[in-house]
Parts: C-alpha cells; structure tokens; sequence
C-alpha cells in the first residue's frame, strides 16, 4: 500500500504564473525511503510543501494514509496531517531549549515519560536537552529538527535538503545515521535533494524531478544503469553520450558492437549510445594495430582522484573526449597512446535532435 | 559536490500555448486555491497608515480654510526667511558635527584598545535621555552666555551625537573582519583601509544617522526657547500662543514639514540600495582591538570630556538646583509625585497604542512582501518628518473644531505621543517580526499544534522582545517630549515635561524646576537601560543583522 500518492500535481507562482509543477504524480511506498532528485528551482521543495500542507497545489490530488489531504473539495491542515517534516535550515524554535523543541510535539502526558531522553539519546545528543539552539553546532541543530519531528512518530517522515548547509565531511557521517534512525523508526521516508550522490545512497527508491514533473521512478541501481533518457545519465553520474547504430539487441560504435542491455530496444538505425566511465578500460598502445571492438586515442587530461583517476582520452573524428575510470595506481599521463575499448551491456536511444543537444 | 547541470530532458510543449487552452473550470479551481489574501492585517494596516497621515492632512485644511490672502502674508516676510536661514545652518553644523564625533567614539569604542572602552560605550549612550530642554537650561542657568546660534551648536550637538554614535556603533561591531584584511593584504594603509572600507560600509548607517539628527533637530522646541534661537518651532509657538493665529501657525509649520520631507527624501536619494555583503556564513571572527598608541592619552580626555558635557554637567547642575532649592523651600515637590504619575500613565498610555497598532503594518510589510505593502510601511516613516508642534497643533485644530468633547483631555494627548512616536514602535516591533520567521510557524503545525496554539507558544514569544523594545523606545521618548504636551496638556494636570517648563521658563526658580528634571530623567533611564540590554543581546548574538536604529532610518 502506498503511504503517499500524488497524482496531477500543478502549482505557479507569481502572477507571471509560470508552473513550477505540472501534472506530477509521485506515488510513495509504504515504509520505503524515497528521495527526489533534481536541480534548485525544479519544484522538489514546493512538492514537498505541498505534501506538508504549507502550501496548495492549484490542481491536483494528494493523499497520504489512503485519506486525501489535498483535493480540489478538501484540504487538511498541517497539524493534522501526522507527518515529520526536517527543514534546510532546521527551523528549531529559538526561544526553547533544546528538550523543550522535542517535546513541542508531544501531547501533555507524553511530555512526562522519558520521550524526550531516549530521543536525545536516539540522535546522540545526551545530556543537551537543557542547552539552547544557538548553543549547538549546525550537524546537532539539524539531529535535534530531527528528533523533533520523529517525536510523535510521524508515520511519514519529509526531509527537505536537512544536510545542505552542512560540510561534505559531516554531511556525509550525519546522513548515514539519520537513515539509520529513520529505517529503525520504520518511517516512510520522502528525502528531497539536489546532491545525486546522496540521493542514491539513501534511497530504496529515487525519483527525477525535471520541467514539473517526476522523469523517471526507479530504484537507485537501475537510475543509474537504465536511465531514461541521456539528459538522467548524465545528471546522474560521468557519462558518455556516443554515436551509433542500433541492430537487434546490439549497437555498433566506434568500439565495435555492443550488446545493449535487456529490455533495451531502440529502433535500428542512428542511436545515441550510454558508455559509463567505468565500462571502459584503456591498454597502452606500442604499435600494435587497434583489434576490432578497439579505439586509439591518445590522453588528453587525467585527473587524480586517490582511489581511482578519470583519464580524458580524445579519439578523433570530432567526437566528444571520452572519460574512462581507470584505478588510482595507473601510469598513463597526458599525451600517451592509448587503446580503448568497452564491456558490458550498454543502453542506447534513437538519435534525434534532442538527444543531440542534451 | 556541485551536481551538473540537468539539462532540458526534452522539448517542452509550448507554454504559452498550454496557458492559452487550459480550461476555465481549472483556472477558476486555481484561484479558489491560491493562498487567500490577507484582508485584515491589510484593512487594519491601511486605517492605521490613514490615522497617522491625519495631521498632515489637517494642517493642509486648516491653510487651505484660512486661503491663500491669509497664508501668504505670513510666508512672505523676512521673518520667514530668518527662519530657514536659522535652521538650515544649525541643522547642517550640527549634524556633521554629530556625525564626526558620534562616528570617531563609535570606532574609539568598538574598535580600538580604548582604556574602560566597555563603560564608555554605555556612557556615552546615555545623554540621549537627558531632554534638550533640561540640557539647555542646565548650560544656560549656569553660563548665560550660551545662547544663540553657538548655544544651540554646543547644546544640540551634545544632545544629538548619540543618534549617530548608537547605529555606527552597531555597524562597526557588525563589520567583517575579513573584509578589512583583505584590503590591508592589497596593500592600503590602515587609516586607508579605515576610510575606504570600515566607514564607506557603513556610509548608509552614517547617513540614516544623520537623518534623525536633522529630523529631531527640526522639531525641538524647548532648547531654542531657551536659548533664544529663533526657528520655526519658536515662531510656530509664539504664533499661537501670544498672538493666537492658528492660520498663521498653519502656515509656517506647512513650510516646517516641506523642509523635513525635503530631508528625508534627500536621504533617500543619497542612500546606497546595494546591501551589505558578509563573506561566508555565519561565522564571524572576534576583531582584534586596534592599539592606540601615543593617541591613548588624548583619545581618552576626549571621550571623557565629551561624556562630562553631554552627561556629568547636566547630572551635576540638577542635583546642584536641587539643593539650593530645597534650601530656599520653595512648594516644589507637592505635585511631584502626581506630574510624574501622570507621565507615567500618559507615555505607557501612548507606547502601549503606538506599539499594539505597530504590529499590523509591520507584518504586512515583513509577512506579505508586495510593493503596496512595503509603500505602505514606508510612508509611516514620513511621520518623523512631522514635528510635535506641528502634532499638537493638528490635534488641537480638530478637537477645538470638531470633537469638543476631546478638548483638552488625557486621550488627544495620548493620541499624540502614539502618532509622533508611531516610528519607533514599527522599527522596534519590525526587527522581531523578521525573526519570527513563518517557517518556524510551519515547523509548529507540522508538529501537530493548530493556528491559535501556534500563535501564542511560537510567534509571540519570538516577538515578545520586539514588542517589549517597542514600548520602551516609545515610553521613553514620550516621557520626556515637551513641544505636544504643552500644547495638550488637560486641564489642571501637569506632566514632569510642563511642570518643569512651567518654573524653568519664567526662571523664578531654578530649585523648583530640578526635581522635576531629575524625575525625568530617572523615568527615562529605565526604559533606556532595558532599550539597551535588548539592543546588547541582539547586536551580539546576531552580528549579521540589521540593527535597529539601522532600520529606523
């Protein structure tokens, strides 16, 4: 059963009215941590209002626990919506102490049992109930907007970018144990984001957000292997985008044919092919003549990354540069030959105009 | 960690087209789901703007009514020339003065190794609490010779340097360090990196400060009496109370508002619209403090000299006619006790209106940001332009003509003290409202707390110090302001303010009027004590911030 589900979300802004939101559907599983990917500006905030009831779509319909909370005939406020919500910037009530902004949500006789400690506890933040917002540093503001929201046991939990305005370090430590929290709390989890990275790590789904609507739904493995279309490949993650010619189950490319992966059928002719940084391997090139299934190139660029470096190979022909995961430990250095060539399944689209300009 | 660029995932139908054929029964759902208007807030905000505006508008009337063979007559005489020559140069001395003196102890305070630079930063603010008029008669009761144009220099300046000191200060305490690093690295001298960076940043600060030295200086009354310094408020008050010529008093206090507008609007051009840049976030650095040198000594015997003028003099010569006083026991201190409890009662009176119709105008313009709303917070600020006179003489017009039955009583005179002193609540009650962010209002209701539960745990407690700074700011002001209170003042009732004018003006006794002196300015230190723990606690907390007095100009 879905926690959530939004269907034909529309909402502008302004009296320019330009949409920020058109149509979107978004449907939520129950207890499932979903986290919404796209841009600034592309709307993942005002969708997450939205669900909230800060904000009111102008079209649409969302429901939340099989009860609609937003329809054209019925809206339901925020209080009384039982959801979590953790904000950017936290929002902790400034002239409450630490314990006190947890226990905000709580009813009177809850306020006496131990709530508020275990939850203190639960974020790591023992023995700070009494201090004041100001007092902490921005990772435990942010773990006490989260112990404040999970308080009541929301069974939805909204986290709107909660570790932006964080550095990478901690962001990264921060966002392991509030996913940790939140699949021990068994909260159904909707996490917006622009950092591709976080998005899928945390998530057993991602959606794309893109022109006010949800691109592409999946989980976070198959975004990344069988994105929809090559502007998500390479939002996604290092990408080449190369010419080809699609044939039944296979394409053919300047490194011979490659067998495209299941599922994947373009319509033979002109296609634009996927070929992740990783699928590609490079040996030196001493004269030998390039085998079939082979490129030369020669290293434009490396860049050193420790555990691995991206070397940028040009292949001639005025194709675009193609960037090749290879381990940290690898010799080649600007302006060595190289032989390139790829493995594994590829995804490939029918060339056309956009996928050109993409 | 920067995402790249997702670019457009595929053409996008037209949108103009969509717009074009996007049925009516939609948009007609879209308007019924937009975010409802504000009607309220706004109905209450534009009769609170048209209540304050009304005394402007009376003054018109009245000229109007009298015509133009009546008001021109008036304006067309030396006198009246004699006039704007006497203010425009006070106002122009003494405004640089205060600015260079207000300016040099703000950046001695908040940024140089000054000996006891903590006590003189609080020291030096205080004298704003000793009224111009008390401060006038001390000087003049003891050196007859200040008087005229140089008396009204010396004792304005002194009166009026605070106005200047207090945003300046803020400022400074606020500056970025790093900023004034990185011009010391580009290679400017420090004096350079002074002028260039740490001044020209808080050029608009200066200017604002300037701005309520001109302001208040145009409507002061009591001090130039004293002083016998003819300005417009002199003649306004000689207009109607010897020779009672309201039409005549009309006309040169429209003459009084032109010149004050004329100020603010110059204000306005002048002022820089680009905001202050802070690098990086929140995080500001402790500046290190400037050691003064082989200036220390001189520093010093200014900033002890100065405070011993504005401050210790006139504390010194109230007690001293205090003293003599009691000795030649003179009745003064019977009605003590009921001229203070009537200012007390009149200014909390005035403060609390002032702050309670504040609040409307001011979440509008924070809440509902449009450019009728934020005109419309603006256009308050004309108010300050308008003198207390010019107030009181409005006010006394109307009742006299229309409402009889407010003649002479205590509510005309809190009507008064609530539209001149209108400003200072909105600043006041504006800082908070920015800070009672309606996201932290969301972040309640999410919680489970209705709109009425929210209200009263989350958004009053966060404008509670606002609100409270708002009644000080006003009390204060009111508590000491003389020019409307003469004017209003009910019958058989005396203010501290007319009491002390009543004795101190007739210069039968300088020992009657000092207690009267005193009792203002303990009234007023108190407010202004607890005016400054506010303004302490926010200008430290939140370095970044707009101060108040930043905002009030």
């Amino acid at each position: 059963m879905s926690a959530i589900t939004c269907t034909g979300i529309g909402k502008s802004y302004g009296n320019s009215g330009s949409p920020v939101l058109e149509g979107l559907d978004l449907e939520v599983p129950d207890r499932a941590v979903v986290t919404v990917l796209g841009e600034s500006g592309s709307g993942k905030t005002t969708l997450l209002r939205m669900i909230a009831g800060f904000d009111r779509p102008d079209s649409g319909t969302i429901i939340i626990d099989g009860q609609a909370v937003d329809s054209p005939s019925r809206f339901v406020p925020p209080e009384r919506r039982q959801l979590g919500y953790v904000a950017q910037e936290g929002n902790l009530f400034p002239h409450l102490t630490i314990a006190r902004n947890i226990a905000f949500g709580l009813s009177r006789r809850e306020r006496g049992t131990r709530r508020v400690e275990e939850l203190l506890d639960l974020v790591g933040l023992g023995g700070l109930g009494k201090r004041y917002p100001h007092q902490l540093s921005g990772g435990q503001q942010q773990r006490v907007a989260l112990a404040r929201a999970l308080a009541p046991r929301p069974k939805v939990v909204l986290l709107d970018e909660p570790f932006s305005s964080l550095d990478a370090g901690l962001r990264a430590s921060l966002r392991i144990d509030v996913m940790r929290i939140l699949r021990q709390e068994h909260a159904t989890t909707v996490f917006v984001t622009h950092d591709q990275q976080e998005a899928l790590s945390v998530a057993d789904l991602a959606g794309i957000i893109s022109g006010g609507q949800i691109r592409q739904f999946a989980s976070p493995e198959t975004l990344y292997t069988r994105p929809a279309d090559p502007g998500i490949a390479r939002f996604l993650g290092d990408a080449n985008i190369v010419s080809g010619t699609a044939s039944a189950g296979a394409v053919d490319t300047a490194f011979g044919q490659l067998s495209l992966a299941e599922g994947n059928a373009p319509p033979a002719g002109p296609a634009v092919v996927l070929i992740r940084p990783e699928q590609v391997s490079l040996q030196p090139h001493i004269g030998q003549s390039a085998e079939s299934g082979q490129a030369a190139g020669q290293v434009i660029h490396r860049e050193y990354y420790g555990h691995d470096c991206v070397v940028l190979v040009g292949i001639g022909d005025g194709e675009q540069p193609l960037r090749v995961r290879c381990s940290g430990g690898s010799p080649v250095q600007a302006g060595d030959k190289v032989l390139i060539s790829a493995q594994g399944d590829v995804i490939a689209w029918p060339a056309g105009p956009q996928a050109k300009a993409s | 960690m920067g995402s790249p660029q997702l670019p457009a995932l595929e053409e996008r139908p037209d949108r103009q087209a969509s717009e074009v054929t996007r049925p009516a029964t939609l948009r007609a759902m879209i308007s019924r789901r937009r975010r409802r208007f504000p009607w309220v807030l706004s109905v209450a905000s534009v009769l609170v703007v048209a209540a304050l505006m009304s005394p402007l508008a009376l003054i018109i009337i009245q000229a109007v009514q009298a015509g133009w063979g009546q008001v021109w007559p008036v304006l067309d005489r030396d006198f009246v020339a004699t006039l704007l020559w006497n203010t425009i140069r006070l106002a122009l001395v003494v405004t640089a003065l205060s600015a260079a003196i207000g300016t040099a102890m703000a950046w001695l305070t908040e940024r140089t190794a000054l000996p006891g630079r903590r006590v003189w930063a609080v020291l030096l603010i205080v004298p704003i609490v000793v009224p111009d008029f008390v401060l006038s008669w001390t000087w003049s009761s003891i050196f007859p010779s200040v008087q005229g144009f140089t008396g009204a220099v010396l004792v304005m300046t002194l009166h009026l340097y605070p106005l200047v000191y207090l945003p300046m200060g803020a400022a400074f305490r606020a500056a970025d360090p790093g900023q004034e690093e990185a011009a010391r690295i580009l290679g400017l001298p420090r004096w350079a990196v002074w002028l260039r960076i740490s001044v020209r940043q808080a050029r608009s600060t200066l200017l604002g400060g300037c701005l309520l030295v001109c302001l208040s200086l145009m409507a002061y009354y009591g001090a130039f009496e004293d002083l016998h310094y003819q300005t417009f408020t002199t003649a306004i008050f000689g207009e109607l109370q010897t020779q009672f010529a309201p039409a005549a008093a009309s006309s040169l206090s429209l003459v009084l508002v032109a010149l004050s507008v004329l100020v603010l609007v110059g204000e306005g051009a002048f002022r820089e619209r680009g905001r202050m840049q802070r690098s990086g976030p929140m995080a500001q650095r402790a500046q290190t403090p400037i050691p003064l040198g082989r200036f220390r000594l001189p520093a010093l015997c200014g900033v002890v000299l100065l405070v011993g003028f504005a401050l210790g003099f006139p504390v010194a010569i109230v007690c001293y006619w205090w003293a003599a006083g009691a000795a030649s026991a003179l009745p003064a201190a019977v009605s003590l006790g009921s001229a203070a409890g009537y200012t007390v009662l009149y200014s909390a009176a005035g403060a609390l209106a002032a702050t309670v119709l504040a609040l409307p105008v001011s979440l509008l313009a924070v809440r509902h940001q449009r450019h009728w709303s934020s005109a419309l917070e603006r256009s308050t600020f004309v108010i300050q332009a308008i003198p207390g006179v010019v107030v009181g003489l409005a006010l006394v017009f109307v009742a006299s003509r229309y409402l009889g039955f407010l003649y002479q009583s205590p509510q005309l005179l809190v009507a008064a003290y609530t539209l001149m002193f209108f400003p200072l609540a909105l600043v006041a009650v504006s800082s908070s409202v920015v800070r009672a962010s309606p996201r932290l209002e969301e972040a309640g209701r999410s919680l489970g707390r209705g709109p009425l539960a929210v209200r009263l745990t989350v958004t009053l407690p966060l404008l509670a110090p606002g609100l409270a700074a708002a009644f000080c700011f006003v009390f204060l002001t009111a508590a000491t302001e003389l020019t409307a209170t003469l004017l209003l003042v009910p019958t058989g009732v005396q203010t501290l303010a007319s009491q002390f004018w009543a004795y101190a003006e007739q210069g039968v006794s300088f020992g009657a009027a000092a207690p009267y002196a005193a009792a203002m300015i303990v009234l007023s230190a108190v407010p202004a004590y607890l005016l400054g723990q506010w303004f302490d606690r926010r200008s430290t907390r939140e370095p970044g911030e707009t101060s108040m007095l930043e905002v009030l100009s």
